[in-house]
């Protein structure tokens, strides 16, 4: 009888224990307090290496700054999501409203940066950068005067690879292979924009998510006169594909969209590296850049990251999460770290922002408050040893629309299967 | 007596919630503890409450509420005007949101005639194959449901002349439908159609017997399961701000199977008490212990509380009132 009480008598005390040791944080509110900034990013789900990797750029960049700009010390605080827009968005509510945060920096993926997008629209005097999401809409349609992104989008990272494919590589006819969901429509789109504008000629092949049998479709494109292969997936479906097409002795010239000439993809063994050597894609970063910029970047991300599980080079994600933090810091350091009044001087020099990524390409802002910058032309190479992606052209300052004028733009409307942006010179 | 008394205790707590929190804490962290602690958990509690209605009563463990939820809100977000993209567009909340009532008390029917013969383990899968089903098709189709980014900007409705973003309407709301819901399933168990449920439920072969049709009362039963789930979608949605797949995909699928678990499938209440715990911890994990590893945290106190108390915190209630009982005993 006593053991039995006392066993429940601990239980409880313990849960007593924890709910006591939960407490309740209270900021001190103050003259000159710090600058609250908040990061958001995906530790969990689909995309928790390319999150974790983006706090790393982040918290180094922080660290080389001494966590202090205009004269106020910055606390960073982090939150994670698992890319699932309502938890982003119950992050995102916690991030502002108990732990008082000024800023947010993120979210990571698509449907996350539109949520956060909306949620910012009902906000006053606070202020959302993105992170590293890349639907064009999130800025396109239906902007939030709080929602600033200094990353370019989906669309954008296309920009130059079809008139590449069209002028320097002479090719008139591609099969087009993609992933049947939002961002895979995006990169088809942004590509065909300037192939089809060129006179090319696009026939797709699309597969959802998922999908790790590609024979039929492999067989189908051996067999068509297409001059070339775009392939717009990622991850392991990307991997899929490459093996199939590899082990069907395919010879055609490879073009890829921009999160398939990556090292998760040519790390991985298989025979899928033997026709991943000369690959052409395009984004907006690559292993190699011939700047010195970047290359110092490199070296900082590899002394600082290299030995504490970061990659030989910073992912996409890390990239852009620095670049829109750099974003953050210079308007910060711009009004000597003021935001009194809404943040209204802060969020005019958000706006007013140019600076130069960690790739070396300059970055400003449009209307909607998204990037203009620029986007390079990669080919994979075996260099040192190993395959890495090696820009070897540069489109200077692409715009959101790809240089259509932007009523035209909007009026083809949101890519999707049936809108791939293939719409003929009339 | 004293039961009556803590009953009424609480129902005041809530209502005065609002006033009481600013007194423990900072202005802007009361209204945050307001909407997204107690308002999220009201929401999702009522979502549970749909399963802990099927569980308690009819012994039905349904995986498909959440996917069920998720088409009422899909439903608003198509049909109500200002939704981005526009899908149809044009009615008023006042019509989109029976609609989408409507549309769930039809799913939970069409659930339950599918799920009629099937028991246990393989009502489970049943239900999880058809939400999963959904849920896959949600997410590839453009047409209706603009794929995997979803329908943004569903703000809800102007309630007497005040904005439904306002955290106090959003919890006054909430606690209002949760109040109807959980009163209503209460009054419905002691009716005649309740009472055969859990005939159905205690044994299924003698109410058939007694010429009831079993499989009629289920599918039924389903339907009110949906319609309470349907509520708590429409919420959920306006909450979010618009509905995308991942709000009904396997994760959130499980969560409310979790809330249900936690908060014990012995009363209805559970389903909120449940609600409460997870909300709370999914919220302040990530403070209380390493934000690369949280989830650790709180599948631990997810273990905790089924291990110390199998039918969860409603049965710890039951225990601690047990164990009073025994000290004044022996007293």
């Amino acid at each position: 009888m006593t053991t039995r009480l006392t066993r429940r008598a601990a239980l409880l005390g313990t849960g007593g224990l924890a709910a006591a040791a939960a407490g309740f944080p209270a900021p001190a509110i103050a003259q000159r307090a710090p600058i609250r900034l908040g990061g958001l990013t995906t530790l969990e789900g689909p995309f928790a290496t390319g999150g974790q990797d983006a706090y790393r750029t982040v918290q180094m960049e922080l660290e080389r700054i001494d966590y202090t700009v205009g004269g106020r010390r910055i606390e960073f605080i982090r939150e994670s999501s698992n890319a699932q827009a309502d938890v982003a968005l119950a992050r995102a509510r916690k991030l502002i409203e108990q732990d008082n945060v000024d800023i947010i920096l993120g979210p990571l993926s698509g449907a996350e940066g539109i949520a956060l997008r909306d949620y910012s629209r009902t906000l006053t005097g606070r202020t959302i950068v993105n992170g590293s999401s890349g639907a064009a809409d999130t800025t396109l349609r239906n902007p939030s005067p709080n929602f600033f992104r200094f990353n370019t989008d989906g669309t954008q990272w296309m920009a130059g690879l079809g008139s590449h494919v069209y002028n320097n590589l002479n090719i008139r006819d591609v099969a087009v292979t993609a992933g049947d969901y939002a961002f895979p429509y995006a990169q088809v789109f942004g590509f065909n924009i300037e192939f089809c504008r060129l006179g090319g000629r696009v026939t797709h092949y699309w597969a959802p998510l998922g999908t790790t049998d590609f024979s039929a479709q492999v067989a189908q494109i051996n067999r068509s006169d297409a001059g070339a292969i775009v392939i717009v997936h990622g991850g392991t479906d990307g991997l899929a594909f490459m093996t199939q097409y590899a082990q069907a002795g395919g010879q055609k010239p490879l073009i890829a969209g921009s999160i398939m000439a990556d090292q998760t993809m040519l790390a991985a063994r298989g025979p899928h590296r033997r026709v991943m050597i000369g690959m052409v894609s395009s984004g907006p970063i690559a292993d190699v850049i011939d700047d010195p910029d970047w290359r110092e970047f490199v070296e900082r991300y590899r002394r600082r990251w290299l030995n504490e599980g970061g990659f030989p080079s910073p992912s996409i994600h890390a990239v852009n999460y620095a670049t829109n933090l750099w974003g953050i810091l210079g308007a910060l350091r711009a009004v000597d770290g003021d935001l009194s009044n809404n943040q209204a001087a802060f969020q005019r020099a958000l706006a007013a922002q140019q600076f130069k990524a960690p790739t070396g390409a300059n970055v400003k802002l449009d209307h909607n408050r998204q990037a203009i910058s620029d986007i390079f032309l990669n080919r994979v190479e075996e260099r040192d040893g190993r395959a890495q992606v090696v820009a070897f052209g540069r489109t200077a300052q692409v715009n959101q629309t790809l240089g259509v004028p932007e009523a035209q733009f909007l009026a083809l409307g949101s890519p999707s299967r049936d809108n791939p942006g293939c719409v003929r010179p009339s | 007596m004293a039961e009556r008394a803590a009953r009424w205790l609480i129902v005041a707590a809530l209502l005065a919630l609002p006033w009481l929190l600013p007194m423990i804490l900072p202005p802007h962290q009361a209204q945050f503890w307001t909407a997204n602690v107690f308002g999220r958990a009201i929401v999702f509690g009522i979502i549970a409450l749909s399963l802990t209605f099927l569980a308690t009563y009819g012994g039905f463990i349904s995986l498909a509420q959440m996917m069920i939820a998720g088409t009422a809100g899909y439903t608003v977000a198509i049909f109500v005007d200002g939704a981005v993209p526009a899908i149809v567009g044009g009615l008023s909340y006042a019509a989109a949101v029976p609609l989408g009532l409507a549309a769930a008390t039809l799913m939970g029917l069409l659930v339950g005639a599918i799920a009629v013969r099937t028991r246990d383990i393989y009502l489970l899968m049943i239900t999880l194959a058809l939400a999963m089903g959904v849920f896959r098709f949600v997410e590839t189709n453009i047409a209706w449901f603009n794929g995997y980014e979803g329908i943004r900007n569903v703000v809800g409705p102007r309630l007497f002349g005040y904005d439904f973003r306002n955290a106090y309407v959003f919890y006054y709301a909430a606690l209002a439908v949760a109040g109807l819901l959980y009163g209503g399933v209460l009054y419905l168990v002691r009716t005649p159609f309740g009472l055969v449920l859990q005939g159905i439920r205690d044994n299924a072969r003698r109410v058939a017997a007694l010429g009831y049709s079993v499989a009629l009362h289920r599918i039924l039963a389903f339907g009110v399961a949906g319609f309470i789930a349907g509520a708590g979608g429409v919420l959920a949605t306006i909450y979010n701000i618009g509905i995308s797949p991942g709000s009904i995909g396997l994760g959130a699928t499980v969560n409310i199977l979790i809330m249900s678990v936690i908060g014990g499938l012995g009363h209805p209440i559970g389903a909120f008490i449940g609600a409460l715990i997870f909300v709370v911890f999914d919220t302040f994990a990530a403070d209380l212990y390493d934000r690369d590893r949280f989830n650790t945290l709180i599948g631990l106190v997810f273990l905790a509380i089924v291990l110390v108390s199998p039918d969860g915190m409603v049965g710890v209630g039951a225990r601690l009132r047990r164990l009073l009982g025994v000290r004044h005993a022996a007293a």
